[in-house]
């Protein structure tokens, strides 16, 4: 049980942490930084629900170690909004009901939005196509993808 | 209800900014000082006795604080209390693989996970049991030693009306064998939850449940201290769908633990031991025997159930009971005779999924109504429209039916899909398929025996005019935090985003049962409608006289109170509350639902089926069948629903098609299925969750039929659409391949065996599914059975067969008898 | 929390320095003390392999050596011939445009590996060395000991779907190496002893436990596709969803063709054996052929002959013995001009 110093970038602040080496970066965000915005359905590549961006790219963060990431930027749910203002999808998920019991949500949202920074408008084929790693048990996909719709047209 | 200013309308749900800005505290989010982590260790047999489990390395183990096991804590407990039979952890034997065994706290997750291996636990193996057929025959077998015969859990048999007479009059009778196979919740969340036994000698409970207030009562029961000390706080659940409706070992293991380190302590399962705590939906297999007139008119129904429980009750009593309670009230049956049985076996619990118990029988129905159709040369979804169950009627098992939809939704479904000209007109290869269903909007009666309330609520105004509301609902996913807002802002003349909610906290709020069954939205929707009543007439009273206008032309809307005829004279929300805490004091009431009497029969048994208010629904589906791979595609699911009254149509569009992604999952994939007691599939990449690029095209058509009981004429929508889904699906096979799916799920190697396209040779079949009772297992039935029909008989005989009776199995049962014909037998 | 276990993290800048480190660190020794072989010694790279395998307590390695450090690891640079360095991730390569263009089964290959998240982690490295996989082996510590574990980690243990098999039968479940090996791809492999190129098909065994013909110490670092004109390629998957899954049956298809007659072909299956299934049967029948629905049939029958499913991942044996034929089928179809 020995931890060890890391430097992370996480939502555009930069933190010093002491973790276990054999820690994920799933763990390090939840139980070391307070970042229990992402979740985790499964810790074994199979939901998706711990999706974080690094540099813009969603990956799994319960398949990552902190020291993939270390000279990169990491976005979490908690990151999404600018200041007070919510970013276009939160508006659109919550208008369209895309998030039921909000647990897969987090995930989600990484997903989408790495898709809407590539691709401004995106068809419905490519919507199910760029949330295919994420796995929602309530909505059915369908509110999903007219909040990411909805929020294209206002990006 | 002239006018409604929030009810009906499309808004954001008050409770989704926090899940959309990662704010929102599930379980296991909670983390507090000083907080401890625990693991439980599980069975790895099927079946056996506990000889002795040494802890003693594990508590030697560096980091490690806490260790129970099950004789710490050996109260019989579980959901109904009539069927206790679990234990917070194994006392002496084991019933499944997985079922926990002890727990262990430590100063962290690695040093528990490790600890595990530590404690030895010396098993004498015993024989399992593990399919419907041994346990009806192994009377030597015994899962639990209670058991009145062989591994029987309960029987159940109840018949109303002629039903000789109504075969007799048939013209057609269809008996059909159907088997549902069970499968699970898979929320995403893991059940999580976080004990605190403070230096108060007060224990706090965070955890993921549906049903906070029941979980009081069986921790008071289990743990010894009074529930006065007991605080239980429903977290927002990450998805639940009856998974998370019964009391957990590690509930209790979290509790005991904080209890002896006076520590916080967390236990929040990994996903394959939510596999292992299941409590989902349980195999069925079922036979039914329908008579119609030539025109299609139902003259008698008998349907027969055999569930396979698993290892303990859960709610087992109540899914007996559902599969056969609601096969009554879609279609008009003027008589009706079920059986139904529930076994034990050697497999983690069954327990209520979505449309609990309902969904099963529903499938076996609604592919039997298709198959009359088709032999009597009807259209499958006009024949339906032509026999519906009228409104404001009573069935033939004596459930009252008010506001009634079917039609409408059939209609709606078929209008929407243009089915009736498409059904039996698309190239091989595609089909149509349609089927109705029915679902409760709660039950009539609570689990335990009591005359209060099923929901209650508070709510106060503060004098901002912020509105709190207080009620033990469990904010699943399903809305309730939103629809308690909606209501509340209905009466007051406020807006939802004016409305605190507390609920699911059995210290703040009053009790609700639960969010099961669907039903929070009518059971808790109308407490907190008359709470929030009481207030508006303080409200009114003092506008009325400050406004010299009568109480009865005043209105309350967006933050007003006015008058109705003339709304430019009114005053702010903001001083009518003060006015009236003015006179009054404190501005809160309380408000309480309990379902009216006489809903249901009088006869034993009765006791399960009735509720205050039916949804209906109707599905219809359109499929593509790969003939060369085998594969169902589902290119779009339609589903009409009669929800009465959608206080907010977004979240009834997504019960709709968050039930019917859910329905398709079952039928073409998901399975919870075993190998010698061991789960085959236990992981998200092995059970079959749909993803985005697998489901359907989901349409929901919102059908408002305004029941009258209902607040604001509201209904339940969380469960009934799933029902619909699954028999619609495999209509549309047949529709598509010519071949009937008597059985769940559809999977490739189905369909190539039944067109007779696998590699081992085989001839086309017309249809896939059971033969009987037996041709899901490898032993011969026919002993069991023949004892179990003559058991049957015997009382029946005993039984006034025009009211219809129910009676308990006799303690011990006939031996059997020869000439007595097998169950199902023409 | 499903955890990993512990673990020593060496971060090598080079494949030299990477090699070195498995060399000292004594890579390759068995440790079946315990009765759980673990390898004490790892490599790494996306992690989305081997994490899962570890978390489950497959493999307990003391020590992982880490690629994503090493420079110049990820890109794909044609000269002549296009290589592709071993660290490319798998969506790198399911939207190259060269690759599209040239080598479609590959990016096709890639971009059907489980989902866009994996797809961004997972390395085409990792992908070419994916352990075998199994139904009685993909499965947690508690689960392994309940069944009483299996052949795979441990010898002396028979193997659980059939009992009296004398190897391992664990599946051959990646989707880029049959493409790769349609495509006539070679691995560059590197040690501490020196560098090889190997024809990727010789890569492999038919064997679950020993799939790979690798020495321990030994780091696949590039693949190289042949510069030859006039390749089309396909990728054909069946699973049971279309995303997360592996193939349970899938078949790579390449053609060279002159006017509209084949010249050359390779039929490549997987997700059918512990080894993927180069059919030179299925070559034969169709070279020479316009793709006829004749030769596309003769080679289907090749490919449903040679492929050998058993009963460890979803889906029936029957239902991916046929699928054999049927996905033979529809790539060919797919490579008409």
């Amino acid at each position: 049980m020995t931890k060890e110093l890391l430097s992370l970038s996480v939502n555009g602040e930069r933190h010093t942490v002491a973790a276990e080496p054999h820690h994920t970066l799933l763990e390090v965000l939840r139980e070391e930084l307070g970042l229990t915005g992402t979740k985790h359905g499964c810790e074994l590549g199979e939901c998706g629900a711990c999706t974080v961006l690094v540099d813009g790219e969603p990956v799994l963060s319960c398949l990552t170690l902190p020291a993939q990431v270390r000279d990169r930027e990491v976005t979490t749910v908690e990151g999404l909004a600018t200041g007070e203002r919510l970013h276009p999808l939160q508006t659109a998920f919550a208008e369209e009901g895309a998030a039921q019991c909000g647990y897969c949500t987090p995930g989600m949202l990484m997903s989408a939005k790495a898709l809407l920074d590539r691709n401004a408008r995106p068809s419905r084929e490519e919507i199910a196509a760029a949330i295919a790693g994420n796995l929602c048990r309530c909505t059915g996909y369908t509110a999903i993808y007219e909040a990411v719709e909805k929020a294209s047209a206002r990006v | 209800m002239s006018e409604l200013s929030v009810v009906g309308r499309r808004l954001p749900k008050v409770n989704s900014w926090q899940h959309l800005t990662g704010a929102a505290r599930y379980a296991d989010d909670v983390v507090l000082p000083r907080m401890l982590y625990g693991r439980l260790l599980r069975s790895t047999h099927p079946h056996a006795r506990i000889r002795a489990i040494d802890t003693s390395a594990a508590l030697a183990h560096p980091g490690v604080v806490a260790v129970v096991t099950g004789r710490d804590m050996p109260e019989k407990m579980g959901i109904m209390p009539s069927t206790q039979d679990e234990t917070a952890l194994a006392v002496d034997r084991v019933r499944y693989v997985g079922e926990p065994v002890a727990g262990v706290a430590a100063v962290d997750e690695d040093t528990a996970f490790e600890a595990l291996s530590l404690i030895r636990v010396d098993y004498e193996p015993l024989e399992p049991i593990f399919t419907i057929e041994e346990a009806l025959e192994r009377d030597d077998v015994r899962i639990h030693d209670e058991s009145r015969r062989a591994n029987v859990f309960k029987e159940v048999h109840l018949a109303f009306g002629d039903l000789d007479g109504g075969f007799a009059s048939a013209d057609h009778v269809r008996e059909d064998w159907t088997f549902f196979e069970g499968n699970t919740h898979a929320p995403i969340e893991t059940h999580s939850a976080v004990a605190s036994y403070g230096g108060d000698d007060k224990l706090t409970l965070w955890t993921c449940t549906q049903v906070p207030h029941y979980l009081h009562r069986e921790l008071e029961k289990v743990l010894g201290i009074s529930r006065a000390r007991i605080r239980v706080i429903a977290t927002p659940n990450g998805g639940a769908f009856g998974g998370k409706s019964d009391p957990f070992a590690h509930e209790f293991a979290a509790c005991l633990l904080s209890m002896r380190t006076r520590r916080p302590v967390k236990i929040t399962l990994d996903r394959e031991e939510v596999f292992y705590a299941h409590r989902g939906r349980h195999p069925v297999l079922m036979h039914l025997r329908t008579g119609v007139r030539r025109d299609g008119e139902i003259t008698a129904c008998h349907l027969q159930t055999w569930l396979d429980g698993g290892a303990y009750a859960s709610y087992g009593i109540a899914t007996t009971y559902y599969t056969g309670a609601l096969l009554t009230v879609t279609y008009r049956m003027p008589a009706y005779k079920f059986d139904g049985v529930r076994v034990y076996t050697n497999k983690p619990p069954c327990g209520p999924k979505r449309g609990h118990g309902t969904t099963q029988p529903r499938f076996a129905f609604e592919t039997q109504l298709d198959k009359i159709a088709h032999d009597l040369g009807l259209d499958p979804l006009e024949y339906r429209m032509r026999i519906l169950q009228p409104p404001g009627s009573r069935t033939v098992n004596g459930l009252r039916i008010t506001s009634m939809g079917l039609g409408q939704c059939l209609e709606a479904a078929g209008r929407a899909t243009r089915f009736s000209e498409r059904h039996g007109q698309l190239p091989r290869g595609k089909g149509i398929g349609v089927a109705g269903s029915a679902y409760i909007s709660g039950a009539g009666l609570p689990i335990y025996w009591n005359d209060m309330p099923h929901s209650a609520a508070t709510v106060k105004i503060d004098r901002g005019g912020g509105v709190t509301v207080y009620c033990g609902t469990s904010e699943i996913g399903q809305g309730s935090d939103h629809m308690l807002a909606t209501v509340v802002a209905e009466v007051l003349g406020v807006l939802p985003e004016d409305v605190h909610v507390v609920s699911g906290d059995t210290a703040l709020a009053p009790v609700d049962l639960g969010s099961y069954s669907s039903r929070v939205t009518f059971m808790a929707g109308n407490a907190t409608k008359e709470a929030a009543c009481r207030l508006r007439e303080q409200l009114f009273a003092v506008a009325s006289e400050k406004l010299e206008v009568p109480t009865d032309r005043l209105a309350a809307a967006f933050r007003r109170v006015y008058d109705a005829r003339d709304p430019g004279k009114g005053m702010s929300f903001v001083e009518a509350a003060n006015l009236a805490e003015a006179r009054y004091g404190v501005l809160s009431a309380g408000g309480s639902y309990r379902p009216p009497k006489g809903i249901g029969g009088d006869y034993k048994g009765a006791g399960v089926g009735p509720t205050p208010a039916y949804s209906y629904q109707a599905a219809v589906a359109e499929v593509s069948v790969d003939v060369e791979t085998g594969t169902v595609t589902v290119d779009r699911i339609t589903t009409a629903h009669d929800c009465g009254r959608a206080l907010n149509p977004v979240n009834v569009e997504g019960q709709i098609e968050g039930s019917a992604y859910m329905g398709y999952g079952e039928i073409i994939g998901e399975e919870q299925v075993f190998r010698a007691g061991l789960h085959k599939k236990p992981s998200l990449l092995d059970y079959k969750l749909p993803t985005s690029l697998d489901t359907p095209a989901l349409e929901a058509i919102v059908i408002e039929t305004v029941d009258a009981e209902g607040p604001f004429g509201g209904k339940e929508a969380g469960d009934g659409p799933l029902n619909p889904v699954i028999p619609a699906i495999a209509n549309a096979v047949y529709d598509a391949i010519g071949v009937r799916f008597d059985e769940t799920p559809i999977t490739p190697d189905k369909v190539l065996a039944a067109l007779g396209k696998r590699d081992k040779r085989g001839e086309p079949k017309e249809r896939v599914g059971p033969d009987g009772l037996g041709s899901t297992g490898k032993r011969d039935p026919k002993a069991a059975l023949r004892r179990l029909t003559f058991g049957t008989e015997a009382r029946e005989k005993k039984r006034d067969a025009t009211t219809g009776a129910l009676v308990e199995s006799a303690p011990g049962g006939p031996g059997p008898e020869p000439g007595t014909p097998p169950v199902g037998s023409r | 929390m499903l955890r990993l276990p512990r673990f020593r993290l060496v971060e090598p800048r080079t494949y030299a320095e990477a090699a070195r480190v498995l060399r000292d660190e004594g890579a390759g020794s068995l440790d079946t003390a315990n009765g759980t072989p673990s390898l004490r010694v790892m490599v790494v790279a996306g992690g989305t392999d081997l994490f899962p395998n570890m978390k489950r307590r497959q493999f307990t390695p003391e020590v992982l050596v880490s690629l994503w450090g090493v420079a110049g690891a990820r890109g794909v640079r044609a000269n002549g011939h296009v290589e592709i360095g071993a660290g490319t991730t798998l969506a790198d390569l399911a939207t190259d445009p060269l690759l599209r263009e040239r080598f479609a089964a590959l990016p096709l290959a890639a971009a059907s590996v489980s989902t866009p998240q994996l797809r961004n982690a997972g390395t085409i490295g990792g992908n070419v060395c994916l352990d075998t996989r199994c139904n009685w082996y993909d499965q947690s510590l508690f689960w392994r000991g309940a069944e009483g574990f299996c052949m795979k980690t441990h010898p002396q243990v028979v193997c659980r779907v059939a009992p009296s098999s004398p190897r391992c039968l664990a599946v051959a479940s990646a989707d880029t190496v049959p493409a790769l090996v349609a495509l006539g791809a070679t691995a560059r492999v590197e040690s501490a002893s020196g560098t090889r190129e190997v024809a990727l098909a010789d890569l492999y065994r038919e064997d679950g436990i020993r799939y790979l013909s690798l020495a321990r110490d030994e780091i696949v670092t590039a693949l190289t596709l042949p510069g030859e004109a006039g390749w089309r390629s396909t990728y054909v998957k069946l699973r049971d969803r279309n995303s997360f899954d592996f193939p349970i049956a899938s078949v790579a298809a390449a053609v060279r063709v002159d006017g509209s007659t084949v010249t050359d072909a390779r039929v490549v299956a997987t997700g059918l054996a512990s080894s993927p299934l180069q059919v030179e049967d299925a070559a034969r029948a169709l070279t020479g052929s316009r793709l006829e629905d004749d030769a596309v049939a003769a080679a289907a029958e090749a490919v449903h002959k040679a492929a050998r499913p058993m009963d460890n991942t979803s889906g029936t044996i029957a239902q991916r013995k046929r699928a054999s034929r049927v996905l033979t089928e529809r790539a060919l179809a797919g490579l008409r001009a």
